[in-house]
């Protein structure tokens, strides 16, 4: 059975609709200071705005609070509700959710440590073109996630799956690329490097996007599609979920 | 108000599973008193060594259905059956069914305790006595080993013939379940055994089902959801005497295919 975004809010327990209320509205928080993370980390790269790369570095902290505190919540719930189908599946998803979210937090300070790098090195802007295209793209993934968390939208959730397909093979012909800069110049193989890991963390951030996503499917139609080659989902996806 | 859609239509009960084996096998199943209707065209089929649990609302008619199952509506003059109930492929209405025999072989267990007046020994022996033809020493072999199978002998093997009054809520349960088991059924049906019960003595009972199972099919009817849950194998939803969803438990706990099943299940039906 399918179910809506406002199945949770139906229970005869008033205070139970509340808690699982709280839950995704507490999930959506921390995907919004996460995705603005990711936002800013990039952002302060491509315009060298080294403070902004130290905000973010400590704002990191900030993700993991939040991550600690969504936990927290989903036990209690857990050991108190001992919840059922769509209530069990979504609390599930929203540990998982929560775990990932964190470690796009990670990536994202990861990326803005070697921004700062990058910027006191002062070391041209090799690699921004890719690190702007990679970006956007795997922001748009993590909204798109989060979006089709927030209203248990399973077609949207699949894109994003079909996505990361095209954020990989961006990913690897960046990495081709940023090859022959080294290759020619050996003074530019430290700064390329940061930018490599800058990329790297993109690519994990789109990985993590995918599972976001993963999950939406599991809380709407019960179906766990975790490896699952994304070009066999269509079909998975007609079946009565 | 959203309206969540049914993966069927509301007509006709969802089952997901086709059991290895079948102990009962319920077929068009209707029962009325008088006017009222009170169970309308179930068909399921009860799998042989495991726990099914019929889990609904109040007046749903999960115990109705429980008592069809060994008769017990027989002398309720009001009481109209259609369809069939078949034990082991025969029927159980059949007229050279013994009723007596029938409820040898499909014991049931209530919800309060009912012990008999009488000593412990002499409760599990009851049934062994009424059948006659004994010996002492296979009557005693015969009550201990029951005592044993309901995980009981240890706490009353030296007081066997103390009043079955002196023990407690759950061990009158346990007590009432050996002597079930002492004439060798091969269903046990539980109506609400452990509602009575403190959480502990709910727990042994639901161990001591999860035992049986090995060598007997177990019925349970419980509006304790996650005692449903916890102890069974599979899981029928009724709902105004119809049969809504039928699914291994795993399944109807974690994703029921149907709105209803999933509103009840998790509290959102008023």
């Amino acid at each position: 059975m399918d179910i809506t975004s406002d199945i949770h809010s139906q229970h005869i327990s008033r205070q139970f609709n509340h808690e699982l209320e709280e839950l995704k509205t507490h999930l959506m928080a921390m995907g919004g200071l996460v995705e603005k993370q990711v936002q800013d980390a990039v952002r302060a790269l491509l315009d060298g705005d080294s403070t902004l790369a130290g905000q973010v570095v400590d704002n990191d902290r900030a993700v993991n609070d939040m991550q600690i505190k969504i936990d927290d919540e989903c036990t209690r719930v857990l050991a108190r509700r001992q919840p059922a189908a769509s209530d069990l599946r979504l609390v599930l998803a929203v540990i998982r959710a929560a775990s990932d979210l964190e470690r796009i937090g990670d990536e994202a300070s990861k990326i803005a440590r070697n921004a700062g790098e990058l910027i006191e090195s002062n070391n041209g802007t090799r690699g921004f073109v890719e690190v702007r295209i990679i970006s956007e793209h795997v922001r748009k993934m993590v909204r798109d996630a989060l979006t089709a968390f927030a209203r248990f939208d399973t077609e949207l959730a699949l894109k994003v799956v079909q996505e990361d397909d095209q954020v990989d093979s961006e990913y690897q012909t960046a990495m081709r690329s940023l090859m022959t800069f080294m290759m020619e110049d050996a003074r530019a193989i430290s700064p390329v490097l940061s930018i490599m890991w800058i990329l790297r963390a993109l690519e994990r951030i789109g990985d993590h996007a995918n599972n976001l996503a993963e999950y939406v499917v599991y809380l709407v139609k019960g179906l766990d599609i975790r490896h699952t080659d994304p070009d066999d989902l269509d079909q998975d996806m007609l079946g009565e979920g | 108000m959203p309206v969540m859609r049914e993966a069927r239509p509301a007509r006709g009960a969802f089952i997901d599973f086709e059991p290895e084996a079948t102990s009962l096998e319920i077929r068009g199943f209707g029962l009325r008193y008088g006017d009222k209707p009170a169970l309308n065209d179930l068909t399921l089929r009860v799998p042989r060594h495991r726990v099914t649990a019929f889990i609904g609302p109040s007046g749903c008619g999960k115990s109705t259905l429980l008592r069809a199952l060994n008769r017990l509506h027989d002398l309720n003059e009001e009481v109209v059956q259609q369809g069939e109930i078949r034990l082991e492929g025969r029927d159980i209405h059949a007229p050279e069914v013994a009723v007596a025999e029938l409820r040898r072989r499909v014991g049931m267990v209530f919800q309060a305790p009912n012990p008999f007046p009488m000593s412990i020994y002499d409760n599990v022996a009851f049934g062994l006595r009424l059948q006659g033809g004994l010996s002492k020493r296979r009557r005693d072999d015969i009550v201990e080993w029951a005592l044993r199978s309901a995980a009981l002998w240890d706490e009353v093997k030296d007081r066997l013939r103390a009043s079955a009054w002196s023990l407690s809520g759950g061990q009158q349960q346990r007590l009432v379940i050996a002597r079930t088991l002492a004439v060798g059924p091969e269903v046990l049906l539980l109506d609400e055994p452990a509602s009575a019960l403190d959480p502990i003595s709910t727990l042994k009972v639901e161990e001591l089902i999860r035992n049986l199972k090995a060598s007997l099919t177990l019925v349970l009817v419980t509006h304790n959801m996650q005692q449903a849950a916890r102890v069974s194998d599979y899981t029928a939803f009724l709902h105004n005497g119809e049969l809504v969803e039928y699914a291994p438990t795993d399944t109807l706990f974690t994703n029921p295919r149907l709105a209803r099943t999933e509103n009840y299940i998790t509290g959102r039906m008023a």
